[in-house]
């Protein structure tokens, strides 16, 4: 009895030792920058332009896009390999996870963005599959690399700076949700024409006689309470707001801390 | 009656050998078993979670498909059914504790993928279906999904491992032979259902 609860011991140390093993014959490049051409697929120039485009991404919502091209898939599927990838590399804010990576792997013939937990709100699933299937798979079918790259970056950057909307519409979601929306809208205006009436009653409404000076004060109470409400409610959707400086240093670059739970779309071509 | 000044230094001592004592003790790992079971708990919370959000994508998506392959009428049921099995298991925190509660989650889990699997697999018979709009959302979204499952499970599996292994091996094995007895090794996926890869999907 005791024997063979050590004999099952034994074996389930050496499976997991095996499984360990596993986990860790994957090898991944070193972060170099924000670009990591470990394929060798991009020339210096596009190189240096995307680097550009990336960092001042960074310098204006704080998200770290990082595009990674691979030798190999090391065996693993690209949902797999991007999600280690990315935790290796720790990519986006640490408190924020607002990471983003585009992983091509030109010997699989695959492609895949994974997205950080703190933007899968941003950018969600429907969305890269849209970009990967639109942008980005049609040039890697003639084997314009350069061009695929180039978009599939442009397209994310366009969704992480505020351009959502466009890409939510197109990306179709249910029909149920334009209703919700409406909805959604409908409420913000009862609520804002409420605040109107209010503003306007406590304005004009004062008491003809006395015009104290707590009616005045209430009145001007009221007017910049208004005015906040209406710029609260435009500016509310898929801002990234005013974040400014990631935590590093002009000399290399670094992932800020950031994790992903497995976000994104991947295809293939 | 002791002078003024060894009261004053017994004062000093207790809270000091307390300190200590609480040092050795913290560095012995007398901390570890709770944070890791809660740490595993949280992984665990993860997983239900990604595969509730499997769970509220279904109905969509059998609406999407039943509009242009009514026909397929049995695939369809298949995978209401298997949704209707996996959603009746109550989960509770004991079912981590539970290897046959455990198993039969595991198992109504499993069906779901495959059943899910095979409505996919149809689909690709209608044109008009793969070119529906609202059918390549949900189909992203449910592909995001399997794959968050998959890194949710294996956040959880490494969690239960670094869990149960501290439950089993010095100094970890005092601690709950002693402090933590009521505490109990978690129940984790077998390997065999998680190298089951993501249904692919192709646009």
């Amino acid at each position: 009895m005791f024997q063979g609860r050590g004999v099952a011991a034994a074996l389930l140390a050496f499976f997991l030792l095996v499984v360990g093993a596993i986990g860790q014959t994957l090898t991944f490049p070193a972060l170099t920058g924000r670009v990591v051409d470990d394929a060798g697929i991009l020339d210096a120039g596009t190189r240096a332009t995307l680097t550009e485009k990336l960092a001042a991404l960074e310098t204006k919502t704080s998200d770290q896009l990082v595009v990674a091209t691979v030798k190999s898939l090391q065996g693993t599927s690209v949902e797999d390999y991007g999600n280690r990838l990315f935790r290796e590399w720790k990519l986006g804010q640490g408190a924020k996870n607002n990471g983003v990576l585009l992983l091509v792997a030109p010997t699989d013939r695959k492609v895949r963005i994974e997205v950080g937990y703190g933007l899968e709100g941003t950018l969600p699933d429907a969305v890269s599959k849209l970009i990967i299937e639109n942008g980005i798979i049609p040039r890697f079918r003639v084997n314009d690399f350069v061009g695929g790259i180039t978009r599939g970056v442009d397209d994310v950057i366009q969704v992480l700076t505020g351009d959502a909307e466009e890409w939510k519409r197109r990306a179709a979601q249910r029909p149920e949700n334009k209703s919700v929306l409406l909805g959604s809208l409908a409420v913000w205006l009862v609520i804002a024409a409420i605040l109107l009436i209010i503003w306007v009653v406590t304005t004009y409404h004062q008491p003809p006689l006395a015009p104290t000076r707590r009616g005045r004060r209430e009145s001007n109470w009221w007017a910049p309470a208004g005015g906040t409400w209406s710029s609260g409610s435009g500016s509310g959707g898929f801002s990234d707001g005013g974040f400014s400086g990631g935590g590093f240093s002009d000399g290399g670059f670094s992932g800020g801390g950031g994790s992903s739970g497995g976000g994104g779309a991947s295809g293939s071509w | 009656m002791p002078s003024p000044a060894a009261a004053a230094a017994r004062i000093v001592r207790f809270p000091l050998a307390a300190t200590l004592l609480a040092l050795l003790v913290s560095g012995c790992g007398v901390n570890n078993i709770p944070s890791y079971e809660e740490q595993a708990k949280a992984k665990w919370s993860e997983v239900q979670n990604q595969y509730q959000r499997r769970a509220d994508l279904i109905p969509n998506l059998v609406e999407t498909v039943r509009g242009y392959a009514r026909q397929e009428r049995e695939v369809l049921e298949a995978v209401t059914n298997a949704r209707a099995r996996a959603t009746a298991i109550q989960v509770t925190p004991e079912l981590v504790n539970d290897p046959e509660a455990f198993k039969r989650f595991q198992e109504a889990q499993a069906q779901l993928s495959g059943a899910l699997g095979r409505l996919l697999a149809v689909a690709e018979r209608y044109p008009d279906l793969k070119s529906n709009q609202n059918f390549l959302a949900l189909q992203a979204q449910l592909e995001g999904t399997e794959n968050r499952i998959a890194v949710a499970r294996r956040d959880y599996i490494e969690a239960v491992r670094t869990y149960n292994t501290e439950l089993r091996t010095f100094p970890g094995v005092i601690w709950a032979s002693t402090l933590y007895r009521s505490q109990k090794s978690m129940e984790t996926f077998t390997v065999a259902e998680d190298a089951r890869r993501p249904p692919q999907v192709k646009f």
